[in-house]
């Protein structure tokens, strides 16, 4: 049985300082609903994920009591690939036909400050200074650069084509374009990525609604079709946030085994995508993710980032919407807002920034600590 | 003089002539990890024995940490007397690279492959006066 996506919405990424992180869900649900031409009581079942807005489920205060499954989930950043992951599951077994995935949050202003006991860890850890995502993600760009010959070029390049993204972007944050030299020349933060490099918590929602395929021309004319749904958590050896030690051998992340799970159920190879979403919660992890789901070879990035084969007009178009790095990252609405942007490229709805040629197959890529990924495959 | 005490149970051999970092070892597939703990990540094996896994290592990647993080990060510091951090990861002859504080702040003191070794320094004043003790690392001196 396919699953087909016939509804997306989006509460807008940035501040909306008089909404609640939750009103900011309800947005995103009403938009999605009003999309598919349904009605939340024509809802199945719910899947629902937040850091800081609150739980999920009590969004039917505002949505309605109509005493519909309503399942919260919560797996770090990568909470939008888990919840569509569930749902996906939820239609697979022909348990339901039609429901509803749904992200948002609502963080305070600056870094995120995780608690050690959350994720298994002494007080220690904490204490002194190491547990930053920030910190982690640029150890790891660190390291593989000096591993694959990266150069700061091709961070900022990530940069400078996320900014022009967000500026084609009605729905952006971050809607201004940055020169070169104003990434290049931004306070350093955490070596090698400087501030224009890293993405901000922020605020939004995003909806999804899924049917079953066979059911998907009732309710619309335009469905798209859910191919593959892969969470993976990570290895022994594979280099993740908040680790006190890593093992000598560094085994895969996983995000490659969960991108070859995605393509072998989907049945096609990264050659055959022709829109992606990757993480990028700052430029380094856009450029490990490129290779870590087989878009290019480990080192290629390099060259590949001066063509700009990246851009919206290149070969591998990555996060068109500017991702992470131009939207900001509001946890829980993050992942499915990578895959509402897929939609609108597939659908041929993204204007300025549309990609050309009439995209036919999307790829999304979340990652989130303590090494969880999720991959979704989205084609016509 | 104030009393000093480790910032945590069972991280490093200390008060030592020449401290140690403390690990843990699988009796099964002989993996290595810090710090210590009863189950091995590797295998799942739940025998594991406590070993020093040196003071001397190879800088693996590193980091600088400009901005002074949020809670749960607990020192004597304020914004203002804030000084920026080193962090790496440094391969021990244990077996296993660790996470570490480094001693050296800023990029032209911090090269990947470099020559590191383990010092105990006070990291704050605990409620009770007493100087909470930290592993870190520096560029090696000597041999």
């Amino acid at each position: 049985m396919d699953v087909a996506i016939i509804g997306i919405g989006l509460h807008r990424f940035g501040r909306s300082p008089d909404m609640s992180g939750m009103q900011q869900g309800a947005s995103a649900v009403r938009a999605a609903l009003a999309d598919a031409g349904l009605s939340w009581a024509d809802m199945q079942f719910a899947y629902g994920g937040s850091q800081d807005g609150g739980n999920a489920d009590a969004l039917v205060n505002e949505l309605g009591l109509t005493g519909l499954q309503f399942t919260n989930i919560w797996n770090g950043c990568a909470t939008g690939g888990s919840s569509l992951h569930a749902a996906y599951s939820a239609i697979k077994s022909g348990e339901y036909d039609v429901g509803v995935v749904v992200g948002f949050d609502k963080h305070p202003r600056g870094a995120f400050n995780p608690q050690p006991k959350e994720w298994g860890l002494d007080e220690w850890y904490g204490e002194t200074g190491l547990m930053l995502t920030t910190q982690f993600f640029a150890l790891k760009t660190q390291r593989y650069m000096y591993d694959h010959g990266i150069t700061e070029d091709a961070l900022i390049r990530v940069s400078e084509k996320a900014f022009t993204n967000g500026s084609l972007t009605p729905t952006a944050w971050r809607q201004q374009a940055l020169s070169y030299e104003e990434i290049a020349n931004s306070a350093m933060v955490s070596d090698p990525l400087r501030k224009y490099m890293f993405c901000s918590p922020a605020e939004g929602g995003a909806a999804l609604i899924i049917c079953n395929a066979d059911k998907a021309h009732q309710y619309c004319s335009n469905p798209l079709f859910l191919k593959a749904a892969a969470v993976r958590t990570r290895h022994y050896g594979s280099f993740e946030v908040f680790a006190p030690s890593q093992a000598m051998e560094v085994a895969d992340a996983p995000t490659v085994t969960a991108s070859k799970a995605a393509f072998e159920q989907a049945g096609i190879g990264p050659e055959d995508v022709d829109v992606m979403q990757l993480q990028d919660t700052d430029s380094g992890t856009e450029i490990m993710h490129m290779a870590e789901n087989g878009f290019c070879e480990h080192g290629e990035q390099e060259k590949l980032l001066l063509e700009g084969a990246t851009g919206i007009h290149g070969r591998l178009p990555i996060n068109t919407d500017g991702g992470c790095l131009a939207n900001g990252e509001p946890v829980g609405a993050s992942g499915l807002r990578q895959v509402y942007e897929v939609c609108v490229q597939l659908r041929g709805e993204g204007g300025a920034r549309q990609v050309p040629n009439k995209p036919k197959v999307g790829y999304t890529h979340v990652y989130g600590a303590p090494g969880i990924s999720g991959v979704n495959i989205i084609t016509k | 003089m104030s009393n000093q005490v480790p910032i945590h149970e069972g991280l490093f051999t200390w008060p030592a002539a020449k401290p140690q970092l403390l690990g843990s070892r699988c009796n099964q597939c002989a993996e290595a990890t810090f710090p210590a703990q009863p189950d091995c990540r590797s295998c799942g094996s739940r025998e594991t024995t406590i070993v020093e896994l040196g003071d001397r290592g190879i800088l693996w990647t590193w980091t600088i940490q400009t901005f002074m993080p949020k809670q749960p990060y607990r020192s004597d510091e304020t914004p203002e007397t804030f000084r920026p951090y080193g962090v790496g990861y440094v391969e021990m002859p244990g077996g296993v690279r660790v996470e570490t504080r480094l001693q050296a702040n800023s990029p032209d003191q911090l090269q990947i492959g470099m020559a590191m070794q383990l010092d105990i320094i006070p990291f704050r004043t605990d409620e009770n006066g007493d100087q909470k003790m930290t592993f870190s690392f520096s560029a090696a001196q000597g041999a």
